[in-house]
């Protein structure tokens, strides 16, 4: 309808200019009560000197840094953790969803449970579990449980052995870049031309020999500049290694634990929307059961399936905010917390905060809607 | 002539029928479901043992403090709720007026009961009681100052007390919020569609905790000098606003799935917008949507935990704050109290979603 009704223009005359009334009533308010309690807006904090440690930083930080760089460092954590959530949870979700589908009865009561348990208990409770019951309770450096004689649990972080680069080792990074892209181009060439002619291309084969080539020329030019870099215990604490503090492991497992359960339950509802036709032709093409799950259900399955494991995606980001509350220093802990505490101004922080999620929510969506776009032409072509 | 008779039907054969046939067709109907149950027996086995002996074998079930706990042995140290149970449920609500939280829990009861039983009759009766004189009488008699009652201030309020007058006023102003905002979403008036939009994208872009940031620490810049609400009020709001932007989508959501005949239909009759909306949409969409209304309540019940990180005292924050007595500090006491905490949300949660799917079944009105 492209007309309206003199009673719906004035409606929404009315609608548009209460408001704006609203608006200019809360910012008249804003300006008011900043201006009395004596705070200063604008944005010119992020320059200055913040001035507080910080305990895991992917890029380089110091007290001396801006309260700029304390958002970058914030932000940069948030996307580790839920980056790894994301990986974590979908694969222990679809495994748990296709577990609890299986015919064994055992399989599939053992994964109803998890789901029940884990997606009815708060997701702050499980964080606060795994942080103050369990990792905080591991013994202390000195008395470190190991496992094997390279990785190490205490209460001050789980200890790996890591690698060091030295000069050169840069080169490695394109190299596998070149690789992976090598890989999913084979693999599409492949499925065209077999679609073609039929002939299957030994794709694992020619990457693998490609995969040794690479190495082979890399290893002749800049030889391995990598060398191992073990955990020791000197004095107190553990020298060398990886370090993964006990707030960033409490948090990520809590988060994908608890994402998993939700996905299993996605999961389970796509393949149950497969239409059973689809499984028996596939028995009767004689298929074994994995081949029937991997190339006739999940491909029609994720249809259904991604929309909801979007929003799930989405919730992990935003729910990886509860670090507040462990003190892993995510955007929000060391901007919204800390540097709020430190600097007093509320509305640009939370600003600032807000749209930072508000971008990382859009830019998933849009990501998953491409992906989703691509699954689903694929059904209607076959 | 010879009639023809059938041949009785031979029995089943013995290994697919009774219990031996169910655990042969369960359990081990191909070699590799037998290693697959003999794995899922093993952990189940190993789970069991753990789980058992830390809540029952190893616990300590009397004591007055942490002495009770330190056993060489660990196990859950039940103790500790057995002396911090009142906290828990009621917080710092002062011992002497304990009764009014009970008074309101008790008549909280007696109107869900019957409303959730759908044989219960006086359903409009029990409406009005609990949506127009419980809400008024809960906030009565909790905050007192009036009727000779002793005021208590909401600063004392803690524990499950608060965890549920959260979510309760969370969930009851959610459903209206964002049956209003669905439909303003839908709206063919382009200025309340986009403002609908604006809010419902924007608050289910952020996390709650900001939400709830920007209710403690923005809301009092917001308002001018002198009016403030207490914190409790300003969560509620965070909470309410928060929850009424997810469950318009899900509304919109059943809105959507509304023939257009339908409304075409209630159109032809003469019918109004509204009449139209209360009469026809609404309660085809609203039922349809049931599941998707009673996850957003349950997530929404969850959520209510996050209060503990600006400073209320629900069940979990209460919990979290017993745990620096030191009279109670053991090893253990960290991990029964999550589990204590844990259950009692669970309980919740489980029976809504349970709720839930027998409310659909009985809503369904696909032949079968």
């Amino acid at each position: 309808m492209s007309y309206f009704k003199r009673r719906d223009v004035l409606a929404q005359l009315v609608t548009a200019a209460l408001a704006l009334l609203a608006v200019s009533w809360l910012v008249g308010n804003v300006m008011s009560n900043l201006e009395r309690q004596n705070i200063s807006t604008g944005f010119g904090f992020l320059s200055e000197r913040a001035g507080f440690g910080i305990n895991q930083t992917l890029i380089n930080y110091n007290e001396d840094d801006t309260y700029f760089r304390v958002l970058l460092v914030g932000l940069s954590n948030t996307l580790l953790v839920s980056t790894l959530g994301v990986i974590f949870a979908s694969l222990i979700g679809f495994s748990v969803g296709v577990a609890r589908l299986s015919s064994n009865w055992l399989v599939s009561r053992i994964a109803m449970v998890y789901v029940e348990i884990f997606r009815n208990v708060p997701l702050l409770l499980q964080i606060m579990f795994w942080y103050f019951g369990v990792l905080r309770n591991l013994p202390s450096p000195r008395r470190a449980t190991a496992i094997g004689d390279s990785i190490f649990l205490t209460n001050r972080g789980l200890i790996l052995p890591w690698f060091e680069a030295g000069a050169g080792a840069w080169v490695y990074l394109p190299a596998i870049g070149l690789l992976i892209a090598g890989f999913f181009f084979m693999r599409r060439r492949a499925l065209r031309s077999r679609l073609l002619t039929g002939a299957p291309t030994p794709v694992w084969r020619i990457m693998a020999g490609l995969a040794l080539l690479l190495v082979a020329l890399l290893y002749v030019f800049v030889g391995f500049p990598f060398s191992a870099d073990m955990p020791a215990l000197k004095g107190f604490n553990f020298r060398g290694g990886l370090v993964v503090i006990p707030e960033f492991a409490a948090l990520l497992l809590a988060l994908s634990l608890y994402t998993a359960a939700f996905i299993a339950e996605i999961v389970r509802a796509g393949i149950m929307s497969v239409n059973k036709g689809q499984t028996e032709a596939a028995s009767a093409l004689g298929l074994p059961e994995a081949r029937t799950l991997n190339l006739v259900v999940l491909p029609q399955a994720l249809r259904v399936i991604i929309p909801p494991l979007t929003s799930q995606y989405l919730n992990l980001t935003k729910n990886s905010s509860l670090a507040v509350a462990i003190a892993y220093p995510d955007i929000v802990s060391v901007f919204a917390g800390t540097t709020l505490t430190q600097v007093g101004q509320a509305v640009e922080i939370i600003f600032i905060t807000m749209m930072i999620y508000l971008t990382l929510s859009l830019l998933t969506s849009f990501a998953m809607n491409q992906y989703n776009r691509r699954v689903a032409l694929v059904g209607q072509n076959t | 002539m010879r009639a023809w008779t059938p041949s009785p039907a031979r029995p089943a054969p013995v290994n697919t029928i009774g219990a031996w046939g169910w655990v042969r067709r369960n359990l081990m109907a191909t070699p590799r479901d037998m290693v697959m149950t003999l794995l899922a027996a093993a952990f189940l086995f190993w789970l069991l043992d753990v789980v058992i002996g830390w809540a029952f074998l190893n616990a300590s079930f009397t004591g007055v403090d942490r002495s009770a706990c330190l056993k060489q042995v660990q196990g859950a140290c039940w103790p500790f709720i057995e002396a911090k149970f009142g906290q828990f449920i009621y917080g710092r609500y002062p011992e002497a007026e304990r009764w009014r939280v009970n008074l309101v829990f008790a008549a909280g009861i007696i109107g869900l009961l019957p409303m959730l039983i759908p044989a219960a009759p006086y359903k409009r009766v029990n409406a009005v009681f609990l949506l127009g004189f419980f809400p008024v009488f809960a906030f009565a008699l909790l905050t007192g100052g009036m009727f000779g009652l002793t005021e208590v201030s909401t600063s004392d309020w803690g524990g499950l007390l608060v965890t549920l007058v959260v979510a309760i006023t969370g969930i009851v102003a959610s459903l209206p919020l964002g049956i209003a905002l669905a439909l303003g979403r839908r709206a063919q008036l382009p200025v309340l569609r986009a403002l609908c939009i604006g809010f419902i994208e924007i608050f289910r872009g952020v996390p709650l905790i900001t939400v709830l940031f920007m209710a403690s620490v923005m809301l009092p810049l917001f308002l001018p000098d002198g009016v403030n609400f207490d914190k409790l009020m300003r969560c509620l709001i965070g909470v309410a606003l928060f929850s009424s932007a997810y469950m318009a989508e899900v509304v919109r959501g059943g809105l959507q799935a509304i023939p257009k005949g339908q409304v075409e239909a209630a159109a032809a009759l003469g019918m109004s917008y509204w009449k139209t909306t209360r009469l026809i949409v609404l309660p085809q969409a609203l039922k349809m949507v049931v599941p998707g209304i009673v996850n957003t309540f349950i997530g929404l019940f969850k959520d209510t935990t996050l209060v503990l990180i600006v400073g209320l005292f629900d069940l979990l924050g209460i919990v979290q704050l017993h745990f620096t007595d030191a009279s109670w500090a053991t090893p253990e006491t960290h991990i029964t109290g999550y589990v204590f905490a844990g259950f009692v949300f669970w309980a919740f949660c489980f029976a809504m979603s349970r709720y839930s799917i027998f409310m659909e079944k009985r809503l369904s009105t696909d032949a079968d």
